[in-house]
């Protein structure tokens, strides 16, 4: 096998409003970079296949698999983090009501779940159907526990607090 | 490795004639292959950033029929929005049941298409339509119908330094729909699979099946059976249920299924025939509103 080198270059990353400069192989995923060279490991690596949905992210404010998009590729967007989404004393209220309903257990998925639950919730309003919408090119959707089930698919929780997960959201939803 | 981020189409295709480079879209089969250390690509070509790619058209009826033209990088989420969905509802119904969320917002119809999964979900939509793939390499351009685009599992008529810039869709009058069996609906490989399209311009009936077969199958003799059955005067609410089994007995023995961890053959060839059932109960059958 050929020698591989790798290509290292000046990056640029747009992460929770705040402007990155790093130097980064071609290879390396922006889950990596972010874990390893910018320490927000918020983020999780449940399986780097695009599966758990533990590295969830979003993209211009829609959610992405951070294992399955390099780095490099991703410096034209805003990306937000778990970090961003809310901190200790300001908590967003996804957060918030994941405490209050205990949609945890070992706290693995919980970032990734936060994260896709915020995107969703945006995705719900833009009138965005899914696979249990009756009509695909639908109007309003009424966010009820089985659309919420759906959307949240994307997302595994190994501990299955699913139960919860789904509570935490209708709650926010109202 | 390099990644190179083109922005137009034209230099994408400028860039592919480099034989060593290897096109990225959504990454959601090729990011895979690569975490898992089954593709080690030393020059990526990246799609990503030509904005005309994720662009779709409806084409105005100097064709006839009517078509949709969807540009390679055109995601399961855009085919998901209203407008779009409402032209070709066979497609939305199929990508909605595509990975998750997550999946659907990076991955494409081009991906879709390059990949030739037995199970590629749009698949079978595309071969029902008799969807043309529009292809462009340093040498030229070309149309590939759906039909010879795929030669085999995982295999496509893509020669080296082609990349697939969009696909075109005819626009029928008529009911469509997509069904999958899978063991659940979200982030399955489906184990079976149909698209059924109605035009009742042409008269015909236009049926094909995914994951029973080596590609996409047309059920030809199925569909004219059924197409011979209706009275297209009023289509709707005409079509008796041993009239639907049959269609279903038809569907299924067009099927070529194999047995693999996700199914038996014999399961798949009863799924299927199942699928199409139901389908053309809902275009056709008591209560339909083809
Ligand atoms: C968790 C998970 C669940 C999934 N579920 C499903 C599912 O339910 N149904 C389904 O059908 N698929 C599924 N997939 C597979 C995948 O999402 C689809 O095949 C998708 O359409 C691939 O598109 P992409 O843009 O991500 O392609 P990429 O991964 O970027 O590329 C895939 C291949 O196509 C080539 N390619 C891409 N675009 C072009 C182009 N324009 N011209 C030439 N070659 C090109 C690439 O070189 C590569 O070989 C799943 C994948 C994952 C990770
Ligand atoms: S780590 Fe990205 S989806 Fe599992
Ligand atoms: S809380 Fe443990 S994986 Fe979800």
């Amino acid at each position: 096998m050929p020698e591989r080198v790798a290509t290292l270059s000046p990056i640029r990353l747009s992460v929770n409003g705040r402007e990155y400069q790093l130097e980064l192989d071609h290879r390396t995923t922006l889950l990596d970079a972010l874990r390893e060279n910018l320490d927000l490991t918020g983020s999780k690596k449940g399986c780097d296949h695009g599966q758990c949905g533990a590295c969830t992210v979003m993209l211009d404010g829609r959610r992405a698999n951070a294992c399955l998009i390099f780095a490099v590729a991703a410096q034209t967007h805003d990306i937000t983090t778990i970090e961003g989404v809310g901190a200790a004393g300001n908590l967003h209220p996804l957060q918030q009501a994941f405490i209050d309903h205990d949609g945890l257990q070992c706290g693995y998925c919980t970032p990734g779940q936060i994260c896709s639950a915020v995107a969703m919730l945006a995705e719900v309003e833009a009138g965005w159907p899914s696979a249990v919408t009756p009509d695909v090119a639908a109007g309003p959707v009424d966010l009820d526990e089985s659309e919420t089930r759906e959307r949240m698919s994307g997302n595994l929780c190994r501990c299955g607090a699913y139960v919860n997960i789904v509570a935490a959201i209708q709650d926010v939803v109202g | 490795m390099t990644i190179l981020s083109p922005t137009s189409i034209d230099e994408a295709v400028a860039a592919l004639a480099d034989p060593a480079i290897q096109v990225l879209a959504g990454g959601t089969d090729f990011m895979v292959e690569v975490n898992a250390g089954h593709r080690r690509p030393d020059k990526v070509l990246s799609l990503r950033h030509i904005p005309e790619l994720r662009t779709w058209e409806q084409l105005p009826a100097r064709d006839d029929p009517a078509h949709v033209r969807l540009g390679a990088t055109v995601t399961y989420t855009d085919m998901l929005q209203p407008d779009l969905a409402q032209l070709l509802p066979a497609l939305a119904h199929a990508a909605r049941t595509v990975g998750s969320p997550q999946i659907r917002n990076a991955g494409t119809i081009g991906g879709n298409l390059a990949t030739a999964s037995p199970a590629g979900d749009t698949l079978p939509v595309l071969a029902a339509l008799e969807a043309v793939v529009e292809v462009a390499s340093p040498l030229g351009v070309r149309d590939i119908p759906v039909a010879t685009f795929i030669t085999g599992p995982k295999r496509t008529a893509l020669s080296p330094g082609e990349l697939i810039v969009a696909v075109r869709l005819p626009l029928l009058d008529g009911h469509q729909e997509f069904r999958k069996i899978g063991v659940r609906n979200a982030m399955v490989i489906a184990v079976a699979s149909l698209a059924l399209a109605v035009d009742t311009r042409t008269r015909t009936v236009r049926c094909a099946l995914g994951s029973v077969g080596p590609g996409p199958i047309r059920a030809t003799e199925a569909e004219e059976w059924l197409a011979g059955t209706i009275d297209w005067d009023r289509p709707a609410a005409t079509t008796e249920a041993p009239d639907l089994a049959y269609f279903g007995r038809l569907v299924a023995g067009a099927a070529q299924p194999i047995d693999d961890h996700r199914g038996t053959a014999a399961y798949r060839r009863h799924a299927i025939g199942v699928l199409a059932e139901r389908a053309a109960a809902q275009a056709f059958g008591a209560g339909s509103a083809a």
